[in-house]
């Protein structure tokens, strides 16, 4: 595969090594001088001091036949507009940007880009995860549907202990999909009840999230 | 009409100041707030101090019931990202982008993206006044 890199900071820097290594075609672009004379010595012509930005600058590396662009500088507008242009005027299948902030991916996937990457939001997430007394975390993100796998654990102080779940009333946009208790698995029914404790996966669109953290009594 | 306008460098606060003497409601934001220094000293709009692509910082400055944004800061991608978020995610009916850059800007009109690239603008004034005549249309280089 032809990969062309925006953005030659520490991520860029790797991502150009390891896919290297794997054996593609790989060309990353970093617009400082600075920066670039030390990509340079390493990379050697991997690199190329460019704004990826710039579609002179694209053109002259070949972008219409590049297979994947991934934007990966420290600014979100700057990658925005690196993957948008590979998309419009070089009609590149495949854009991957990296996200500086969380929130904007939203705007992001509205805009076309086919995959975001937020450190931000992985390094929170793991954090969440691994806190003591966290009772609700985001495992993964269906981008196209707009949908959310999330665990969470029922805390002993839930509203909804004790009760079964045709009798809570639970968000319309969310679905109950699985509920772990000590080893046993469940798939819930309208009959099943709610013990403190359970670790409950479920399915929930953007929405949903907050309305379901409600009704378990996990909301922050 | 309501307004909001992002970036308050020569041409934002110039563009303000003659919208709130048209009656029109304004709010400005610029990251700096030194820049609102170059407003006129009765304007009556409001100026907010953010970052123009923080969705937060745009609802602080009334995006949600605005008619008009436009985006004139010094950098073309924040523009560019700034009306996109206007237009995609608060559905404000007119935003203009200020696009310095004729690829970018050709590339965001052909997206749907209003915008005005006062480098093509300015060639061709100053073309003009040497010249006397309208200069030719410029071959854009596609990829």
């Amino acid at each position: 595969m032809y990969i062309i890199i925006g953005g030659g900071g520490e991520i860029g820097y790797y991502l150009t090594k390891s896919l290297l290594k794997q054996g593609h075609e790989v060309l990353l672009l970093e617009k400082g001088a600075l920066r670039f004379k030390g990509l340079v010595e390493e990379l050697g012509q991997a690199v190329v001091r460019g704004d990826a930005c710039e579609a002179r600058t694209m053109e002259e590396v070949g972008a219409s036949r590049a297979d994947v662009v991934i934007a990966v500088t420290g600014e979100d507008e700057d990658n925005l507009v690196i993957c948008q242009m590979a998309k419009q005027h070089f009609n590149v299948g495949r854009t991957i940007a990296r996200l500086n902030n969380p929130k904007h991916e939203l705007i992001f996937q509205k805009l076309g880009i086919d995959i975001t990457v937020s450190p931000t939001r992985s390094i929170l997430s793991l954090i969440e995860a691994e806190l003591p007394g966290t009772t609700f975390v985001s495992l993964m993100t269906l981008k196209r549907a707009g949908l959310e796998i999330i665990e969470m654990r029922v805390p002993v102080d839930s509203p909804i202990v004790g009760k079964t779940l045709g009798t809570i009333n639970l968000p319309r946009t969310g679905n109950l999909a699985l509920i772990i208790r000590g080893t046993d698995y469940i798939f819930p029914t309208a009959d099943t009840k709610i013990l403190a404790d359970d670790e409950v996966y479920a399915l929930v669109s953007r929405e949903g999230e907050e309305a379901l953290r409600t009704a378990l009594g996990t909301s922050l | 009409m309501k307004i909001v306008i992002l970036g308050c460098g020569r041409v934002g606060a110039t563009l303000a100041t003659m919208m709130d003497r048209a009656g029109h409601t304004v709010s400005i934001i610029d990251s700096s707030s030194d820049s609102f220094q170059r407003l006129d000293p009765g304007f009556n709009g409001e100026t907010i101090l953010g970052n123009g692509i923080d969705g937060e910082v745009l609802v602080r400055a009334g995006i949600k019931d605005a008619d008009a944004f436009a985006a004139v800061t010094n950098g073309d991608n924040r523009n560019i990202m700034a009306s996109q978020i206007a237009k995609e995610i608060f559905k404000v009916k007119k935003v203009v982008c200020r696009i310095y850059d004729p690829i970018r800007q050709s590339t965001y009109n052909e997206l749907g993206l209003e915008s005005i690239s006062p480098t093509i603008v300015g060639a061709e004034l100053l073309f003009g006044a040497i010249t006397g005549n309208k200069p030719e249309a410029l071959h854009e280089r596609k990829g």
